[in-house]
């Protein structure tokens, strides 16, 4: 049977997860973000969420829908910080407990994803040592240097965006798009990418930059 | 006495910057050392999302929101960029490929250390992102910030009073007041703002300030903050 990983529609997409999943949600900066999916995740209703997210409230980002709809029941990411100088949502459900963070270094959070997707479950790192972020976490000397244990992120759910796929769930990536994405597909049960455009014909090998091996399904969204 | 304003310490900062380096420069003031780098030099401007080869800001016609630096700002691709994921990013960060940081500060200690992420306004979440791996692992640290809080505050001080980014990372910092360098014996201020003496700097630091035999007045061409 031909290998087809196109689906019609985000809520096609969206099939089979469930209350608790841990959501992976690529983008930095206002590239790479599937918010045509993550809107369809808010309006699927799935609660309980644990979302992982590199800036979990920027503001082309539409995760924090997700946590104004109060589906997230806990945040990990790199940056947390509202832009307003009042509270942002995030920070209102965290002050009230209603929230639980945790925050990494943003090379941490990306290699922790990384190794999640690679079958490694823990790495050591000289990001964060000295610092707050290392409290509670082992440390160990290599050579002269100290290095953090930090452990891998798996998820159930990952969401990303790229520029086209083909039937194979290859992807190819615009500018900056790619950011978070290919280490979320990879640590993902269920990797989903809104892209601009699906192709029946293969994205000629050495242009694909995320093998369709690491992708579940892909959603044509134009744009 | 002038103090310089914003660009015109993102512009010193730049001049340090040498030909060839691959260079990190964070949000907020650090960004704007692109714009000036000196003339006939060619460098590498590393951003954290993957951006390797970052050009000038993208005027409206070109502006692309796929195309953004660390600070979200949409910009251009500068001859011989290319375009990685965050992983790969990070790998050239904490793999000893960046020769120097650019990133702002609320304090810095006279043995280095570096506090930038965590001013601890009550129920304002983390920002970490990517400054603990740049801070720990870049060649070189700099520091661009003003030399003391609105409120007059020392920000060079004995040792930092707000949770720290990295210990002891940090090789240089540029202030609106003074150029000084972090050294084994503390704080050494290589330049000084005309019209100010290291009696009045001193009193506004926190930590024993040590001055070059050779310590230089501070100038900068004059830069207009945008309106």
């Amino acid at each position: 049977m031909p290998i087809d990983k196109r689906v019609a529609s985000a809520a096609e997409a969206l099939e089979g997860v469930s209350d608790g999943a841990v959501v992976l949600c690529s983008g930095f900066g206002g590239a790479g973000f599937a918010n045509v999916l993550i809107a369809a995740l808010c309006e699927r209703g799935t609660r309980n969420l644990t979302l992982v997210s590199n800036s979990a409230t920027h503001r082309f980002s539409f995760t924090h829908q997700l946590i104004e709809a109060g589906l997230v029941r806990r945040v990990i990411c790199s940056a947390a910080r509202g832009h307003a100088a009042g509270l942002s949502p995030l920070e209102e459900l965290w002050k009230d407990g209603k929230i639980e963070l945790t925050v990494l270094p943003q090379g941490s959070f990306a290699e922790s994803l990384r190794a999640g997707g690679a079958g490694i479950p823990a790495y050591y790192t000289p990001a964060g040592v000295g610092t707050q972020l290392a409290e509670g976490k082992e440390i160990r000397r290599f050579g002269t240097r100290d290095y953090l244990l930090e452990e891998a992120i798996i998820g159930d759910l990952a969401l990303i965006r790229a520029d086209v796929a083909d039937r194979w769930g290859n992807l190819s990536f615009r500018h900056a798009q790619a950011n978070f994405g290919p280490a979320m597909a990879t640590a993902a049960r269920l990797a989903i990418a809104e892209v601009r455009i699906t192709q029946d014909h293969p994205i000629p090998p050495t242009e694909v930059q995320l093998s369709g091996v690491f992708v579940n399904r892909v959603l044509a969204v134009g744009g | 006495m002038h103090p310089l304003n914003r660009l015109q310490m993102a512009w010193r900062a730049a001049q340090d910057i040498e030909d060839g380096m691959v260079v990190n420069l964070g949000i907020g003031m650090p960004v704007a050392c692109g714009d000036y780098i000196r003339p006939g030099l060619e460098v590498v401007i590393q951003a954290e999302n993957g951006v390797i080869g970052a050009g000038k800001l993208a005027d409206q016609a070109h502006a692309d929101s796929d195309l953004v630096d660390a600070g979200s700002r949409r910009i251009t691709l500068a001859p011989g960029a290319t375009i990685i994921d965050s992983t790969a990013s990070f790998a050239m960060i904490r793999g000893g490929h960046i020769d120097a940081t650019i990133l702002g500060a609320f304090e810095v200690a006279a043995n280095g250390d570096l506090a930038n992420w965590d001013m601890r306004i009550p129920n304002k979440g983390p920002l970490v992102g990517g400054a603990m791996d740049l801070a720990a692992c870049a060649r070189q640290v700099w520091i661009i910030m003003e030399f003391n809080t609105r409120k007059g505050a020392p920000r060079l001080r004995e040792a930092c009073l707000l949770p720290l980014t990295a210990p002891g990372c940090v090789r240089r910092i540029f202030t609106d007041l003074a150029v000084v360098h972090v050294t084994a014996q503390g704080f050494l201020v290589t330049e000084l703002l005309p019209g100010l003496s290291p009696e009045d700097l001193q009193a506004r630091a926190d930590a024993k300030l040590h001055f070059a035999p050779d310590c230089r007045p501070l100038t900068t061409p004059a830069l207009a903050l945008p309106e």
